[in-house]
Order: structure tokens, then C-alpha cells, then sequence
């Protein structure tokens, strides 16, 4: 028995929630003296009014992808990684090591490399505490938590005292080359003549996404993989009845969602900065979290609510350069979508199941 | 006042029921759990209530011990309408319930677990000294012995049984209402728990007995009212009935309470296993060497009291759980360590496995029905469309046909597996397990929580198997299903194998005596 339509489930659910947290986001901009209407005039103006804002949301919006989809993949095993933040740090370092060991001829061989790259770091940063929750019984919520600090702790020590270039005061690695940019949203586009904003970072890493959007619905819906990384997160007991190993599967999971999480350096390692600085990430391993629970672990949904992520970030860096609402509310509005998206899910799922049943009952 | 009419009516007839429940109904969303109750509950009797799963019969004594309210109807004790909104209510109106899953503090004393709710004050000596008193009268009175110092953890199933009861009658219950209450008890102990049923009901007490099992309901009630899918369809005196007639009014049709079955023709060794030891996580021996040999075309039923190492022995075979000892399958080895083998490769040499607990290891149950029956043949290259991806066309396909062969309903394979019923998941598992045609097939406990119309239909498939040369190993906590459907008999207890018998000479208590670890003469 459906409780409701898949559709009431997959779109009207997070609508609602998603409205009642910009409603309570405006209360809370009228209550420190602002207006809220002209604040949402300028969040939409500013991330989705001109290509140059769309520029932005998108760019942010791939690296939510990357990070949403980590988060979402170990969902299904049942697995919470939180560190997504690290496993991305890692994925720059991951760039960095290969486009600058070799002079790429040109992008478009370097930029396999560096995904193949970015992944392997990200993975192998993920694979430390897959194997001590595998073997060792190490809660992975820890562990992946205290893997972020490592990560920037290395980054950091990498960037000051190995991969800075002599005579620079820059905590950074060199340039990677100018063979090895990507090319961006606007060149890609105008192939098409569509003209779009010279000025923003996105580049062509965003299609990289949208691919790995599709390839992580086919694993996890129609490979054998995904199938035992479904049935393992559903129950464990289970899954060793029918033979599927908790190591192994805890093992490939992991490897898979930090690889994706590592891939996120392609996109602001390799595509926006060029050169690995200090603190790229810039949480967008946490975000990733959010992402995943709004778009329920679904690679589609993630790819969506990646693009709301995106539209906040970007919406709210305008909001705070136009208007005195300080940096901070930005935040408290990300932080109410998430409330409400994610952890208050249920609050609107019920009363909407409820509405669908009356309603069935009286069409019956 | 309505009351008034109907009380003076009644009057005259016969004094009041200790309980009458007038029109009770109840909904969960669109599922209508209890339509228009009505019953009523003699005095000093011993009323039982039977049906299938799912006929409604927890609900309705969830309604009537205040976990659950009614949408409609009334509540009547003794005669007075009264409200129950909780349980502290029912307690308050002389209700007590006895739980199938004891709500017991494990290392807390049996006069703790007594007192606990129920203290007179903040200083816990008094209560303490006024429960040890009063134990001692009721154990008297009902043969209710139970060490009143002991730590729950220690006692015996049965014991823990009569802590609960013991602490409702410290509650001043006069109403008793017993969910389920032998499921977990050998036959001796479900003996001495009705010895202590009727001499409650000797000093006046009220007893309600919910059950699945006609022959305690036969053996024991006064009457007894049948449901069927959330309705109350029929209260008769049991003397006036028979099992045949309640097992017909519990389906709708007409069932058949005995398997039907040919002697079995055993053919060569399938499965031989000798000294197998398995030690659990904490250190305890579960199997202390195990020997058993189960030829082709038989059915080895493995009776016991739940807990003496039947799961380990299903779990250990089924390559689940790791163990040492010997045994060979077809006369290849076994590897016990899990050193090279799993539920994976158990499978590829022949050995399927319905495990005890259909909830927690024989299906996913947020999965889809044909999701659950590629489960744990997901490997096979049937259910493969290339190297990369699952062929779930075929799956669907596969799932949808293995359905209609074992009649699973609804017959949709899309359907998550938490919204069948416990008789169609049962057949969702048997369908993926039978139908790979294992030579050895390990079965745990087929009927637990099944209807009875799917139990007739289960022991046929199972029987059906063993006549198409299969060996099966039956574990079963039901001592009547082991006799009515096994070739032959081993008991266990603690861990071994207390002695085989012929179900031919098994006699009921000798076979309890073997249960309870007494070993019952020479064999």
C-alpha cells in the first residue's frame, strides 16, 4: 500500500519544507530590521538573475554534487561519512601531485588523470577508517570527523614546507600550467552561441558531475555492487545470511565515496584556482551532508539540491555585499534549510501523508 | 442514560461479566484492526481468544489494557463502564497482562522487578519486606514458587513467566490476560503454567488467553471467541467445539491439521557431521559437539526448547557463524572456519537455508518483493544482463512466476516485503530457497507467525521436497509440527544431542523430559 505518490514524495515533501524554512528566514531578517522581500530580491537576482551569477551557483553546485553524491553513496551502506571535507582536501593534493609531475600536453588528457587522481587520494583518505570500522569496530562518524582535521593539518604542512615554491610568501603550490585549464561554462556554451559570463569559475568539471550523477544511480540501482551496498545498509544480519562480506563491502563503499568527494578538487583545485591554496574546500565536504539528506540519497535528487546549495552560497555572498544583513544570517538561513530538508523531515511527510490519505479516501 | 437500559436488560439474565466489551473499533490510518467488538468475559473463567496474524487480537487487548484507544465502542468491568487511557488505569481496574516478550529487568531481583512501579514510598525497605510477604502467600496459594532474591537473569524462561504473573497478581489483578504465554516453555513448564491458570481460577480470578494453538485452547478455556481479519466472528463454549471447527472458523475454509505424508524412502548420506562445536562471541559453547548424520530424502526434525543451540546449529551449517568439528556435505568437507566460505559459497555447493528469524536475516524488508528473491543468488549469471549490470527485468519477471507457484499474495513482486503478511513473506523466502533445488535444505522454525491456511501449504512444499530426494534438517520450537512432520527425531538441549527417536514412538513426554535435559531412560 503506497502511503503517497512517489512525486508527493520526491518533490512536494522538500517544497514545503523548504518554503516553510525561507519563511521562517525572512521572520528572522524582519526581526533584525531588514527587509526580507528585498533580501530574497537580491539572493534570487544576484545567484540566478545573470549568467554571471548562474556562473557562481554553479560552480558551487559542483562541488556539492561530488560531496552530496560521497555522502549519499555511503548512506545506502548505512555508513555516515562526515568526511567528505577531508577526502576533498585530499583530492587536491591528489590534482596537485599529478599535474605537476608531468607538462600536460593539453586538458584534455590532463584532466582524466587528475579525476583518476583526485579520486585515489580522496579514497585513500576514506580507506583508513573504513578498515577500523571494518576490523576494528571504530565508529565511522568518528573517525572520518577527525580525519578532516588531519587532512588540513597535512595540507597545511604540505603547502608551507614541501609545495610552496622557493621565494614565495604564498602558502600554495605552483601554477599548474596553462595547458592544464579548463575550459569554462562560457566557452563551453558559446561553442553552442550561447553567451554566457566570462567572469565566473564554472568549467566544464560541472559535466564531469552530472556524469558521475548518472553513474552512481546505475551503481547503486542496477549493478550487483550496488545492490550488495543496498542490502548491506538495509540489514546487516541479513546480508551475511546471503553471503555478502560487511568488510568488503564496508571497504568498497568507502573507497567509492571518498573517491567521489576527492573529485570535488577537479572542479576548484584544477578548474577555478589552478594551483592548490589552502582551505579550497571550504566546507563544501559538509554541505555535501545536507545535500544528500534533502536530495535522499537519490543521485538525482542530489544533483538538485546541489543546485539549491549552490543558489544559497552564491545568493547569500550577494545578499552580503548589497545589503548590511551580516555574513553570519547567510548561514542561519543554509542552517534552516538543512533543519528543515534534513533533520525535520518528518514533521511535513506525515501531515502531507495524511492529506493524501483523506483526500485518496474521498476520490475512492 | 443508554448504560440503564442495557444493564437493567441484562440484570435479570446473569450476573455481571468480569469484562464486556461493547462495539469496540479501531483504525490504523486505512487499516481497520478492530470493527465492531463485542464480548464478554465470565467471572472466574478462563475465556480464550484465537485467530490468525493480523486477525486483530493484540490490538484488542492493547485497547483493553490502555495502550491504544478505541475509535468507538465501550469497556465494561464487572459490570461499570469504565475509561482506560493508559496502563495505569487497566492496572487500576484490576487488569493485568503477561506479555509473550517479558518487560523485565534483567539484573534486577525478582522482588525488585515486583515492587518496581508499584513502590508504597521513597524508601524501598518496606515495600521490599511487603512483597517478600506477600510472595510467599501467593506461592502458596497457586504453586507460584520463585526465588524471591534471585536475579532475572537467572532464572528459567518459565520462572521469568511467573514473575509476570506474580507481579500483576501483586497489582491486585483479577483480570489476567496472557499473550501468547507457551511459545517460549517445554511441555513441562507449559504444564505447570496451566496448573497455576486453574488455580487462579479457582479463587475467582479471570483469565484471558491469547494463543495460536488449539490444542491449549481445547485443553484449558472455558470458551473461546475466534477472530478473523479484525472481526469477532464466533464465541462458543469449548466443550461444544472441536480444533477442526476452530481452525475452520479462524481461515474461512476448511483446513487440514495433519500432514499428510508417505513413509519416508531415505537414500544415501547427504549430510554428516561430527563433534561440531561452535563458541559465540561471548566466549559461551553454544554446540558442544553435535554428531548427526541426514540422508537424502528424509526430514531430521531438531526439537528443543528455544536457546539450546538449534540457531547455532542452522547458523553454523549455513555458513553464517564459524565452529570447529568435522562434517561433510555429499562426502565433501565443509569448511567450518569461514576461512573460505560464506552464506555465498554454502549455497553454490547445495545447502539452502530458511533461517529462524524471517525479520532480521531472511529478507530485507524495505526491499521489493523481487529484490528479495534475487537475495543471496544475486551472483547467479541468470539474474546478470552483462558484466556491469543485474538483469532485473528477468528478476521481475523470475519473482513474479516463483509468486504465482507458491500462490504468494498480493502477487505483486514490487511490492516492499514489510507489507505481506508473515504467511506470504514466509513463502517469499521458501519460493527463493526450494525453488533453487538444494540437496540439502536447512529450515528454522517454517511456521513461526504464519497463518494457518499458509502453515497447510508450507509443510506440503517442505514435504514435497523431501519426496523429491531432498535431505532436510527441520528446526522447530513446535513439538507438533517435529512430530507431524519430521522421519525422524533428535532433541537438544544445552547445546547436544540429548537422544533420536521415531516420531512413531515418541511419546509427548518423553520427548519433554529430553527437552528439559533429562535423559529419559534408555532409548
Amino acid at each position: 500500500m503506497e502511503r503517497m505518490p512517489k512525486w508527493a514524495d520526491a518533490f512536494l515533501v522538500p517544497l514545503i519544507s523548504l518554503l516553510i524554512a525561507f519563511v521562517i528566514s525572512g521572520l528572522v531578517i524582519l526581526a533584525i530590521g531588514e527587509n526580507p522581500v528585498e533580501a530574497m530580491r537580491i539572493m534570487v537576482s544576484g545567484a540566478i538573475g545573470s549568467s554571471y551569477g548562474w556562473g557562481y551557483t554553479l560552480y558551487y553546485a559542483t562541488n556539492f554534487m561530488f560531496t552530496g553524491l560521497a555522502v549519499a553513496v555511503a548512506f545506502h551502506a548505512g555508513l555516515f561519512n562526515i568526511g567528505g571535507e577531508g577526502q576533498a582536501t585530499l583530492g587536491g593534493l591528489g590534482v596537485a601531485t599529478v599535474l605537476l609531475s608531468f607538462s600536460w600536453p593539453h586538458w584534455a588528457v590532463a584532466l582524466p588523470a587528475a579525476a583518476v587522481g583526485a579520486a585515489l587520494f580522496g579514497a585513500a583518505w576514506a580507506a583508513i577508517p573504513a578498515w577500523l570500522q571494518a576490523r576494528r569496530g571504530s565508529h565511522i562518524v568518528i573517525t572520518t570527523i577527525m580525519f578532516n582535521f588531519i587532512a588540513a593539518a597535512l595540507l597545511n604542512y604540505l603547502l608551507v614546507n614541501v609545495m610552496r615554491p622557493a621565494g614565495s610568501m604564498d602558502p600554495s603550490s605552483a601554477r599548474f600550467g596553462a595547458e592544464t585549464v579548463l575550459p569554462r561554462l562560457h566557452e563551453i556554451l558559446g561553442l553552442v552561441g550561447i553567451p554566457f559570463s566570462r567572469a565566473s569559475p564554472a568549467n566544464i568539471s560541472l559535466f564531469v558531475a552530472l556524469l558521475a550523477c548518472v553513474a552512481v544511480w546505475a551503481l547503486i540501482w542496477r549493478t550487483r555492487l550496488g545492490f550488495q551496498i543496498r542490502a548491506f545498509g538495509k540489514s546487516e544480519p541479513a546480508s551475511v545470511y546471503a553471503g555478502i562480506s560487511p568488510f568488503r563491502i564496508t571497504m568498497y563503499t568507502m573507497l567509492i565515496s571518498g573517491g567521489l568527494a576527492g573529485m570535488m578538487a577537479i572542479n576548484n583545485v584544477m578548474g577555478e584556482a589552478n594551483r592548490l591554496i589552502m582551505n579550497a574546500v571550504e566546507g563544501a565536504g559538509f554541505i555535501g551532508i545536507a545535500v544528500a539528506l534533502m536530495g535522499r540519497s537519490h543521485p538525482f535528487g542530489v544533483c538538485l539540491a546541489a543546485i539549491l546549495f549552490g543558489f544559497l552560497y552564491q545568493g547569500g555572498a550577494e545578499l552580503a555585499l548589497w545589503t548590511s544583513i551580516p555574513r553570519e544570517l547567510i548561514v542561519v538561513i543554509q542552517a534552516l534549510v538543512i533543519l528543515f530538508t534534513g533533520a525535520l523531515d518528518n514533521m511535513v511527510r506525515l501531515p502531507v501523508e495524511r492529506a493524501f490519505r483523506r483526500f485518496g479516501r474521498r476520490s475512492a | 442514560m443508554v448504560i440503564d437500559t442495557q444493564t437493567g436488560r441484562q440484570a435479570a439474565a446473569a450476573p455481571a461479566p468480569a469484562i464486556e466489551l461493547r462495539g469496540i473499533s479501531k483504525s490504523f490510518g486505512p487499516v481497520q484492526a478492530n470493527k465492531d467488538i463485542s464480548i464478554r468475559v465470565e467471572k472466574g473463567s478462563i475465556h480464550g481468544i484465537i485467530g490468525e496474524n493480523g486477525a486483530g487480537k493484540s490490538t484488542l487487548m492493547s485497547i483493553l489494557y490502555g495502550f491504544y484507544r478505541a475509535d468507538a465502542g465501550e469497556i465494561l468491568i464487572n459490570g461499570a463502564p469504565v475509561d482506560i487511557p493508559d496502563s495505569q488505569a487497566a492496572i487500576r481496574a484490576g487488569i493485568g497482562m503477561v506479555f509473550q516478550h517479558f518487560k523485565l529487568v534483567e539484573n534486577f531481583s525478582v522482588l525488585e522487578n515486583i515492587i518496581l512501579g508499584a513502590e508504597d514510598g521513597a524508601l524501598l525497605r518496606p515495600s521490599l519486606s511487603k512483597a517478600r510477604r506477600a510472595l510467599m502467600d501467593l506461592a502458596r496459594e497457586y504453586e507460584l514458587n520463585v526465588d524471591p532474591e534471585a536475579l532475572i537473569e537467572n532464572l528459567s524462561v518459565g520462572h521469568q513467566q511467573r514473575v509476570e504473573i506474580l507481579k500483576a497478581l501483586y497489582r491486585q489483578a483479577d483480570i489476567l490476560i496472557l499473550d501468547e504465554p507457551t511459545g517460549v516453555l517445554t511441555p513441562a513448564e507449559a504444564d505447570h503454567l496451566f496448573r497455576i491458570l486453574r488455580n487462579l481460577k479457582r479463587e475467582g480470578k479471570t483469565i484471558i488467553l491469547i494463543t495460536h494453538k488449539l490444542r491449549e485452547i481445547m485443553e484449558i478455556t472455558d470458551a473461546v471467541s475466534v477472530m478473523r481479519r479484525g472481526e469477532m466472528i464466533s464465541t462458543v463454549r469449548t466443550a461444544e467445539t472441536t480444533p477442526e471447527q476452530l481452525a475452520e472458523l479462524m481461515v474461512g475454509r476448511k483446513v487440514l491439521l495433519r500432514v499428510q505424508k508417505t513413509p519416508a524412502k531415505p537414500g544415501a548420506t547427504v549430510l554428516e557431521v561430527e563433534n561440531l562445536r561452535v563458541v559465540d562471541d561471548k566466549g559461551v559453547e553454544r554446540l558442544r559437539g553435535i554428531d548427526l548424520t541426514l540422508r537424502a530424502g528424509e526430514i531430521l526434525g531438531i526439537a528443543g526448547v528455544a536457546g539450546n543451540g538449534q540457531s547455532e546449529l542452522l547458523e553454523v551449517l549455513a555458513g553464517i557463524t564459524t565452529g570447529t568439528g568435522s562434517a561433510w556435505l555429499n562426502g565433501t568437507p565443509l569448511d567450518l572456519t569461514g576461512r573460505t566460505s560464506d552464506g555465498q559459497t554454502r549455497r553454490e555447493s547445495g545447502v539452502a537455508h530458511v533461517p529462524e528469524d524471517r525479520h532480521r536475516r531472511g529478507l530485507i524488508l524495505d526491499f521489493a518483493a523481487w529484490e528479495n528473491v534475487a537475495f543471496g543468488y544475486h551472483h547467479r549469471p541468470d539474474y546478470q544482463k552483462n558484466a556491469i549490470f543485474m538483469d532485473n527485468a528477468a528478476l521481475l519477471q523470475d519473482t513474479a512466476a516463483k509468486m504465482a507457484r507458491f500462490d504468494v499474495r498480493p502477487p505483486n513482486p514490487r511490492l516492499a516485503a514489510r507489507n505481506f503478511s508473515g504467511g506470504n513473506q514466509q513463502k517469499i523466502v521458501l519460493a527463493r530457497e526450494i525453488e533453487r533445488n538444494p540437496d540439502l535444505l536447512l529450515i528454522g522454525q517454517p511456521t513461526r507467525g504464519v497463518d494457518i491456511g499458509a502453515i497447510e501449504f508450507i509443510h506440503q512444499r517442505i514435504v514435497e521436497l523431501r519426496d523429491a530426494g531432498k535431505a532436510i534438517l527441520l528446526v522447530s520450537v513446535e513439538l507438533d509440527e517435529i512430530l507431524s512432520l519430521s522421519d525422524r527425531i533428535a532433541v537438544m538441549f544445552d547445546g547436544r544431542i540429548m537422544g533420536e527417536r521415531l516420531p512413531g514412538d515418541a511419546d509427548e513426554r518423553e520427548l519433554g523430559l529430553l527437552m528439559a535435559g533429562m535423559k529419559g531412560g534408555p532409548a
